[in-house]
């Protein structure tokens, strides 16, 4: 973090970037509005944070921020996660809004990795951040070359990719960042978030924008837009499931992490999303593994 | 029974204090001084100063200082704080001819109009280590003061070779021509030559010299030779609008290479030389040799030369150069990854449990 | 030029599928080909000959969208009837053609596949850029049309790096020809190839181009490859179409003297 930010933050423009820069991005958002699942190159600005520590998301936020917004930052999912809290305290300093781990309590989400598990409303922006927002570079790295496959909506390349996966593996492998068909046009990185959640991407009621500092791209899927998982006819789209559910509050049908508990095979699985977890056990769900519920020590 | 692990914040909290104590080292060491570090490790400073595309000796040695002395932290620190800073105005372009010069020399020519000049190096220094600096205090003799040339002129090497038209010419500017600004628009390709340059003047030292050195190596060769390298002081103007005329605002010390490289000629078209080019803040003739190579081997389509190297590949090259991005991508590696691991996880074991023995047996032959 | 049309078949009230009209490219002021005019009718084979340098290969390139021609028109007559001028064509519907009704078959296969994946896949891509998404169904076309480019179909899953040379192009024709292309342009598909196994490569696309009743642009340098394929020959020099007819009467009796010598060095091998 620069020497001013630590000294003096009242030093810097509400959240942090200046009004020319955040007017900037907010014209890249309305065009990546008006073009769903389009990358909209931007002026990406060099930020305080490291680039692929979600200077994107970052910027993006910064210019959708208000003063009477409630911010919730989560990593993995978890609220907790060392980056969630720098990126948290990074707003909370430079912007003075409040923030919240509750996700129904949010106004803007920023999330690396995930879509919270309990549904968004109109009312809310989900935020991600993007490493590469090109999903066709494993197919073709050329920047010059993807534009135009864009452009011309030649994508016969992704479905190379998938045919390869069943052709030797007898199934589609790709687990994360699965790539979506955006409004039956543009086919776009959903970021690494896991497949689990590509279908909570799809017709979603909150606007969702994706910022990719290091690639200086933004892009978008506005509210109730169709984001469609590509497959084939007969390997139709699957997400993950697991065996058991929850260790601590019991859910079946939530993204689980697998923490290990010992040397010797011991695991168990958890919510990724800690605010989902946390608002179950509070209702009185509970996992074979659950302490007593109490309230998170501040 | 198990409670989640929790305290992302305390812990680092915990972790800035450790950085700082580890910053200072010994507390019955001295601490070192900004001064210090501008005077003594200058070489340190012009580097961050190049690559963090910021003119402050001041800031750079603090940046390096806050870093613990490593060059790319230090440069991310300078990038930050130098794109919060508001742009008052635009200067002239400087004009290298004029340059008060501390170090000028050709390989290209013997002799020339202003000569010679060695000027601080470690050019012929045998790389014994000197013992004498590990001890302190230790008075530096003055080194010797020449006598003012007779004749103040010292015009660049290219200009006497394009005078002849032995050389092409500097391609040039359109009246209303404004450069690109990397750090206001994003990379696109292609990218003319000004935003090249730009690119390799803040790209990382270490990619900079390996492109240059690969294509030296026959990977892109472009039969460079070093024209002139001139290290100095150069004056900075701008016009302010109320005044119309230029006022100078300081001076920057630069270096500056422009290689001499592969000539070519066609039918219609007698032979000349072509030009590459570097320039860096302070003094660092190894980045500005090497970038000039590089805006050379970059130059291929224009020359008609086949792109068959990473030297010659604008779009691999441009997009590699910035040490504060490839840091960032790198090392974010560090951050958890657990939610896609987990789904990589259900994935090998899936395919494991899917494997029969039989089916293994078929792919092991 | 004098416009000979096919014998082979009683087409002559049909509208040719191609028709180039004084096809010009420079390369600076090089001459790359000029004043090149010809009609091509569906399921013909026209050969172009020459020595290198020729101009062949820049004609062929210029046809099928490789590089742009500076002058002329190459008026195609698409399946439901209408003509384009493809040189004036949007370039969504250049890469459209060129990826369906319309094939090429490079020299080396490598330009032509894509080396990090199965022949399968490959061969699949051009059915999944026309949008078919059934796998299964996708599978069966690759491997079908594996056999009869007589690729064992147990090697459907492997990457086309390991094939052998002849291998490599059979596969890239299988590629070319999956979506049953109305013109399929081949530069020099048996360049490179040995002697043996170029005939059995040469019987392979005479048996498919026949099959599929596809017209066909084929450019060699190699007057027995033109004899075996071509119905029609266009003999170029310098650029330029000098002599131009029925493969059997350009070759067994050639006007032009360029032509003479290229048969009679031909013969003398």
């Amino acid at each position: 973090m620069s020497v001013a930010l630590e000294a003096e933050a009242s030093g810097y423009n509400f959240a942090y970037l200046d009004e020319q820069t955040k007017r900037m991005i907010r014209r890249a958002i309305l065009k990546a509005v008006a073009i769903p699942g389009y990358q909209v190159p931007f002026a990406g600005r060099e930020m305080p944070l490291p680039y692929g520590w979600g200077t994107g998301g970052i910027q993006v936020t910064a210019a959708v921020i208000g003063a009477d917004d409630t911010l919730k930052v989560i990593d993995q999912g978890a609220d907790d996660t060392t980056n969630a809290v720098s990126i948290r305290r990074f707003f909370q300093r430079t912007a003075g809004v409040a923030t919240t781990t509750a996700t129904t309590d949010a106004t803007v989400i920023q999330t690396r990795h995930r879509i919270p598990e309990t549904p968004l409303t109109e009312d809310q922006i989900l935020v991600y951040q993007v490493p590469i927002p090109e999903p066709l570079r494993w197919m073709e790295a050329r920047e010059s070359e993807t534009r135009k496959m864009h452009a011309l909506a030649e994508y016969g390349v992704m479905h190379v990719r998938l045919y390869e996966d069943i052709a030797h593996m007898g199934r589609i492998v790709k687990s994360y960042d699965y790539p979506v068909r955006v409004d039956g046009r543009y086919i776009m990185a959903p970021s690494p978030i896991p497949k689990f959640d590509n279908p909570k991407m799809d017709r979603m009621a909150a606007l969702q924008l994706f910022g990719a500092g290091r690639e200086k791209r933004i892009y978008a899927v506005p509210p109730y837009t169709r984001a469609e998982s590509l497959d084939f006819e007969d390997h139709p789209f699957e997400i993950q499931s697991w065996d058991d559910g929850c260790a601590l509050c019991g859910a079946i049908d939530s993204y689980l992490d697998e923490v290990v508990t010992d040397d010797k095979g011991g695991r168990m699985m958890v919510c990724s999303d800690t605010d989902h977890c946390d608002k179950r056990r509070a209702a009185g769900y509970s996992g074979p593994m659950a302490a007593p519920y109490a309230e998170t020590p501040k | 029974m198990y409670v989640a692990v929790k305290g992302g914040e305390k812990a680092i909290d915990n972790a800035h204090a450790l950085l700082a104590e580890a910053r200072r080292g010994d507390t019955s060491v001295p601490e070192l001084s900004i001064a210090q570090i501008r005077e003594q490790m200058r070489l340190a400073v012009d580097r961050v100063m190049a690559e963090g595309s910021l003119y402050d000796p001041d800031l750079a040695a603090l940046a390096l200082k806050q870093a613990r002395g490593d060059a790319v932290e230090a440069i991310f620190l300078l990038r930050a704080y130098r794109t919060t800073l508001p742009r008052l105005a635009v200067s002239r372009p400087v004009d290298t001819a004029k340059m008060q010069v501390r170090r000028r020399i050709s390989a290209t020519f013997k002799d020339l109009p202003g000569g010679q000049i060695l000027g601080p190096t470690f050019d012929y220094t045998h790389r014994l280590l000197d013992f004498t600096l590990a001890a302190e205090s230790l008075e530096t003799p003055a080194a010797p003061e020449a006598e003012p040339p007779e004749d103040a002129g010292m015009p660049r090497v290219v200009d006497i070779l394009g005078d002849e038209g032995l050389i092409e010419a500097d391609i040039p500017a359109e009246p209303d021509a404004v450069p690109g600004d990397l750090t206001r628009e994003p990379l696109e390709f292609p990218a003319g030559r000004d935003i090249r340059l730009q690119n390799l003047a803040r790209g990382d030292e270490g990619f900079v010299l390996g492109l240059a050195y690969s294509s030296q190596r026959g990977f892109g060769n472009t039969h460079p030779f070093a024209g002139e390298i001139r290290v100095g002081a150069v004056e900075v103007e701008i016009v302010p609008e109320e005044l119309g005329f230029p006022i100078t605002i300081g001076r920057v010390e630069l270096t500056e290479c422009q290689m001499v490289s592969q000539f070519k000629g066609a039918k219609d078209k007698p032979a000349q030389f072509t030009r590459g080019y570097g320039l860096t803040f302070g003094h660092n003739e190894r980045k500005a040799m090497a970038m000039s190579i590089v805006d050379r081997t970059l130059r291929a389509d224009e020359f008609g030369e086949e792109r068959a190297h990473p030297a010659q590949d604008e779009e691999f090259v441009l997009s590699h150069t910035d040490n504060v991005e490839a840091s960032g991508f790198l090392q974010h590696l560090k951050l958890p990854h657990y939610v896609d691991f987990q789904g990589e996880l259900v994935n090998v074991r899936a395919l494991r449990r899917a494997a029969t023995p039989a089916r293994l047996k078929e792919i092991a032959e | 030029m004098n416009l000979v049309s096919t014998a082979a078949r009683d087409l002559d009230d049909d509208p040719p599928l191609l028709s180039v009209r004084n096809l010009a490219k420079h390369y600076g002021n090089a001459l790359g080909c000029r004043a090149v005019s010809f009609d091509l009718w569906p399921g013909e084979v026209l050969g172009i000959v020459g020595e290198s340098g020729s101009g062949k290969t820049t004609l062929l390139n210029c046809l099928s969208g490789q590089i742009d021609a500076d002058g002329g028109e190459i008026l195609y007559r698409h399946r439901d009837g209408e003509v384009a001028d493809f040189r004036t064509l949007p370039e969504p519907q250049r890469r459209a053609l060129l990826r369906g009704e319309w094939g090429l078959v490079h020299q080396n296969p490598r330009d032509g596949l894509r080396l990090r994946v199965s022949a399968g896949a490959n061969i699949g891509e051009r059915l999944m850029a026309e949008g078919a998404r059934h796998y299964g169904e996708i599978r069966g076309a690759a491997m079908n049309w594996l056999s009869r480019v007589e690729i064992a179909t147990d090697r459907t899953d492997d990457l086309p790096i390991r094939f052998s040379g002849g291998m490599q192009q059979r596969l890239q024709i299988a590629r070319t020809l999956v979506t049953g292309p109305r013109l399929v342009f081949m530069d020099e598909p048996t360049g490179g190839l040995d002697v043996s196994v170029q005939a059995r490569l040469l019987d392979l696309i005479r048996g498919l181009v026949d099959e599929l009743g596809a017209a066909c642009v084929i450019v060699t340098h190699d007057l027995a490859v033109a004899r075996l394929l071509a119905h029609r020959l266009m003999v170029m020099k310098g650029g330029e179409v000098v002599e131009a007819g029925l493969t059997d009467q350009v070759l067994d009796d050639p006007h032009h003297p360029y032509t003479q010598l290229l048969v009679s060095s031909v013969l003398q091998v």
